[in-house]
């Protein structure tokens, strides 16, 4: 899933402050399975910015709602008809919801709440860590479904660098090496001939180096 | 015991301390409260184990959330007692009550009186 972190609350203070209707629109997906932008932490924000306007004596309006998504066009549309009642957005979504919204609502302001951060995983509740990268050509199945795109610092196709140490990455003590990893679980699998296999020069022109991208389906399309 | 306690305070009765959200702390100064205090039970005497480690935890965070708007976070408070101490009790009502007179009202109060009149 996408994993994002709250903004601190001087930053989003800062960036709404002109305003004097705002809406606080939360997403029921990514941002609630990392407590940074659900329906709970929109509650709180809210009750947050509240206090801190009223501490100033502004008497501010804030509203708090919940989309089950803000990158598909329904769930959006849920607010058209009250949309004009408010000055400014405050979107806790990940930057594709807060983007989205933008280009929906062109009339209003839409402002992040959160910092998005990766795709990654919930290790453990509060921990999350970085899987994917979306390079646009998956190597997972020679791997050991590992990705060394996206988990090793030099993105390295074929083998650990000479920097690999009792399994660490020479950037830090706390980041495994992914091709230490991959190598582990190859031979967990019994599938260590993959790791013979020359991976050929990667295409990285899906990748986000390549230019904004986009995936058109033909087969999909109505 | 029939002691007598401070009479500014509103008690509201919970299961356990447990059920006390983030939201019931804040919307509670949202709208004028001076100070709210979280009494639970002991620590390790929780009879649904955890319930009053989360509590603690919420008034922490709401803790942090009033120091940061400017309303302050001495404010809100937790304490652990068992529910015979009933001399404890008032002990806590009444520091709890000199701390807060000792801090002033709730800044925000004359924006909610403001906004009902």
């Amino acid at each position: 899933m996408i994993v994002a972190k709250p903004k601190p609350f001087e930053e989003v203070m800062e960036s709404v402050h002109p305003f004097e209707r705002i809406l606080v629109a939360g997403c029921n997906e990514c941002v609630t399975v990392c407590e940074a932008g659900g329906k709970k932490e929109v509650g709180v924000l809210a009750s947050a910015l509240r206090m801190s306007f009223m501490n100033e004596g502004r008497q501010v309006r804030i509203d708090e709602v919940t989309l089950e998504r803000q990158c598909d066009r329904e769930y959006l549309e849920e607010i058209r008809d009250r949309i004009d009642q408010y000055d400014a957005v405050l979107s806790l979504a990940c930057g594709v919801g807060v983007q989205f919204m933008a280009e929906t609502y062109v009339q209003t302001p839409v402002l992040p709440g959160v910092d998005t951060c990766f795709m990654g995983v919930t290790e453990e509740r509060g921990v999350w860590s970085e899987r994917c990268q979306g390079c646009g050509q998956c190597v997972l199945a020679v791997t050991g479904g590992i990705c060394p795109i996206s988990r090793c610092a030099k993105r390295l196709l074929n083998g650990p660098c000479g920097g690999s140490t009792k399994g660490k990455c020479e950037i830090s003590k706390e980041v495994d090496c992914a091709w230490q990893l991959i190598i582990d679980r190859l031979t967990e699998l019994g599938r260590l001939d993959d790791y013979e296999q020359l991976a050929p020069i990667k295409d990285w022109s899906t990748e986000r180096a390549g230019g904004p991208r986009r995936v058109v389906r033909e087969d999909v399309r109505s | 015991m029939r002691l007598q306690y401070p009479n500014n305070i509103r008690i509201v009765s919970v299961p356990c301390t447990g059920k006390v959200d983030l939201l019931h702390i804040l919307r509670a100064f949202e709208k004028g409260a001076d100070g709210v205090y979280v009494l639970g039970c002991m620590e390790g005497e929780c009879r649904y184990e955890n319930g009053n480690l989360r509590a603690r935890k919420r008034v922490e965070k709401a803790r942090e959330i009033l120091e940061t708007i400017g309303i302050g976070g001495e404010r809100v408070a937790m304490y652990n007692l068992s529910s015979s101490e009933a001399p404890r009790f008032v002990a806590y009502a009444k520091e709890m009550t000199e701390r807060i007179r000792g801090l002033g009202p709730n800044p925000i109060k004359n924006a909610v009186k403001g906004k009902a009149a």
